[in-house]
């Protein structure tokens, strides 16, 4: 184990995270400022998607990072 | 009245579409480029996690064929169409996993034909690898239909223009993504599906007035005349009668169980390339096994996301529950009429104000993108290994068959949007599909489990018990009433569902009965050369890992495929 590298941004729940999280401050915005919509929806409904989506967000990214891949000679494992 | 088009998306909406893509794309580059990063990209990858593995098994089936479909089914039979899950997958996944997957990971085999080659040479090893291609360029089609219908309600496109488009997207995201970057494109994608249809469900659920309002309004709405099921057949999973259009209980559970449960979904589950790759190629045996055991969990938990909002539309959106009680309404998606496959994208319209929108919108396109990919990457490696390097240009470079590949994907999205053009003459896409996984899974589970089981089984039992099987189920789905809609004869009193689990239930045992047949007036392989490939003659040590009996019971397949088994039974016993 003398290489110890994790995997970065390139592990799948940091991509998940990113996307997720992004999502979710994107749908609280539009929560915030958007008025309108089709006829018949509740832009409220966005205040709960998108709270929602965020914290599912930084759930993946601090999961990533409390237990990173780590990248050795032999892949291990790890979950 | 709506205006040209059926959902009226804003630009955010647009922003939240065109994230998705720089992600998707992005993956791409990085994995086609080779960056320094990107040893740590495919590292990574060898080294991932099992639960990431199993959700990347049930994302190449959770295509929009799935999730159109399936709402489909939920709008037009309510609660039945459950089966299709905790009947139709979940059994048949964890036997690949406790049973199957031994076989196929221990062999080394590269692909399920090579398998059949391997063990029956080169008759059933043709059959299969061409059935094969063939069911991936219709199903790549059938996806490439749905996806046409969104962008056509999302932009008010022409159908055969969105399909154009559409197909054209999909061969870029292929050549640009490739193979290397699936498995995180397919991760991605089941999140931001899940994201998609969670907030379409509960805001549905919302306006009827949760489960028991659903209930009262689907009661209310069965009452009226020209309704074509009884309250009590789509409020219970079982007998499901109006699934299978037996007017026999028994007969309905008989079907559903040995039709569906048995015959269609272990031939579909355990046979299929496209989803046994995913174990194929994990790192050891015990990883390979818990592939589709860990799927199994999410798989179990889908159909409240994609069955219940089907039911919610047919009570609560207009044009639906007008077409329920027979009636007919111009437009939809495909433009000649709605049809219960509108059922997600008319709540889509009705529930989610622009920002779920889009999240929603993506995660149709995102199901469609990765459906029809894993289709066409799937009938990619069929063609060029199985196919052409083995029977007809053989003994070339790599370069060669790589080119082939590349050829050969041109061409299948050619051919897949002929395939669209004709997937739009069914009124249920799940019906033809069903067609089409009776001819060629259903004789094919039959061959594996007796050539696996059955060290007298011969060649040409192989290849003849395949065929005759195939043509027996088409023969069935001719005589019945409307498998192949209007060539159908209706000879046989069969319809829906049922005539796809009766020709499938034929297939099986014509299969089963001329393979044992056969086999004992033909001349069998060598036991020497069936070393890991027929049970008797595998060593018990060349099929579980060692090392695995130390491991925690979560991390060992066999422990968690009963918790899976127990959690479906108890969900059966409830709806």
């Amino acid at each position: 184990m003398s290489e110890r590298k994790t995997a970065g941004f390139f592990d799948i729940r940091n991509v998940i995270g990113a996307l997720l999280g992004l999502y979710g401050v994107i749908l609280l915005l539009t929560a915030a400022f958007h008025s309108g919509g089709p006829k018949g929806t509740d832009n409220s409904d966005n205040w709960w998607g998108g709270a929602a989506l965020l914290l599912t967000g930084v759930i993946f990214l601090a999961w990533a990072k409390l237990r990173p891949i780590v990248v050795a000679d032999q892949p291990s494992q790890d979950s | 009245m709506y205006s040209l088009t059926l959902i009226q998306a804003s630009w955010i909406d647009y922003v939240i579409i065109a994230l998705y893509f720089a992600f998707v794309l992005g993956i791409g580059v990085v994995a086609s480029r080779g960056v320094s990063d990107s040893v740590d990209f495919f590292l990574s990858g060898r080294s991932l996690p099992a639960w990431v593995t199993g959700l990347a098994f049930i994302s190449a089936n959770l295509g929009a064929v799935e999730i159109m479909g399936m709402s489909a089914n939920g709008a037009q039979y309510g609660l039945p169409s459950v089966h299709y899950f905790w009947i139709g997958a979940i059994p048949a996944m964890l036997f690949l996993g406790v049973v199957m997957m031994p076989f196929y990971y221990g062999s080394k085999v590269r692909s399920v034909p090579e398998f059949m080659l391997r063990r029956f040479g080169p008759g059933a090893h043709l059959v299969n690898a061409i059935s094969f291609a063939i069911a991936q360029l219709l199903i790549a089609g059938i996806n490439l239909y749905l996806l046409g219908a969104i962008v056509h309600a999302l932009l008010g496109w022409p159908l055969w223009l969105a399909l154009i488009v559409a197909a054209l997207i999909v061969l870029s995201y292929i050549t640009l993504g490739g193979l290397r970057a699936a498995i995180y494109n397919e991760v991605l994608q089941f999140f931001v599906i899940v994201a998609a249809l969670t907030p379409l469900t509960i805001i549905g659920l919302h306006r009827v007035g949760g489960w028991d309002g659903l209930k009262d309004k689907i009661t209310e709405a069965a009452s009226h005349p020209g309704a074509s099921s009884t309250a009590a057949q789509q409020l219970h999973s079982w007998p499901g009668t109006n699934l299978t259009g037996f007017s026999s209980d028994l007969l309905s559970i008989i079907g559903i169980v040995f039709g569906l449960g048995f015959v269609l979904s272990f031939g579909y589950w355990t046979t299929n390339f496209v989803e046994v790759q995913r174990a194929m190629a994990s790192q050891s045996i015990t990883a390979a096994r818990s592939t589709p055991i860990i799927g199994a969990f999410p798989k179990i938990f889908i159909p409240f996301i994609t069955i219940l909002p089907g039911m919610i539309a047919a009570v609560l959106i207009t044009e639906i529950s007008k077409i329920k009680a027979g009636g007919t309404v111009p437009g939809g998606s495909s433009g000649d009429g709605v049809t219960f496959n509108d059922s997600l994208i008319f709540m889509m319209r009705d529930l989610l104000p622009n920002g779920l929108l889009g999240v929603a919108i993506t995660g149709l396109l995102a199901s469609f993108m990765a459906g029809m990919a894993a289709n066409i990457s799937a009938f990619n490696t069929v063609l060029s290994y199985d196919l052409w390097e083995r029977y007809i240009v053989k003994d070339r470079s790599d370069a060669y068959y790589l080119r082939i590949g590349r050829l050969a994907t041109v061409a299948a999205t050619v051919i897949a949007i002929f395939t669209a053009s004709l997937a739009s003459n069914f009124s249920n896409i799940m019906n033809y599909l069903q067609t089409l996984f009776g001819f060629f899974n259903a004789p094919l589970f039959a061959t594996f489990i007796v050539g696996m089981f059955w060290k007298r089984m011969t060649a040409t039992a192989g290849w003849v018990g395949l065929v005759s099987g195939t043509l027996s189920a088409i023969v069935v789905a001719f005589l019945s009433k409307d498998a192949f809609g209007s060539w159908s004869t209706g000879t046989l009193n069969l319809s829906g569902q049922g005539a796809s689990f009766v020709a499938a239930g034929a297939a099986f045992v014509v299969d089963l009965v001329l393979s044992i047949v056969v086999s004992l007036f033909t001349q069998p392989k060598p036991a020497e050369e069936l070393t890991g490939l027929v049970y008797s003659e595998t060593p018990r040590s060349s099929l579980v890992d060692a090392d695995a009996v130390d491991y925690p019971w979560y991390r060992r397949p066999v422990p968690l495929a009963g918790v899976a088994l127990v959690l479906v039974i108890i969900l059966n016993v409830i709806f």
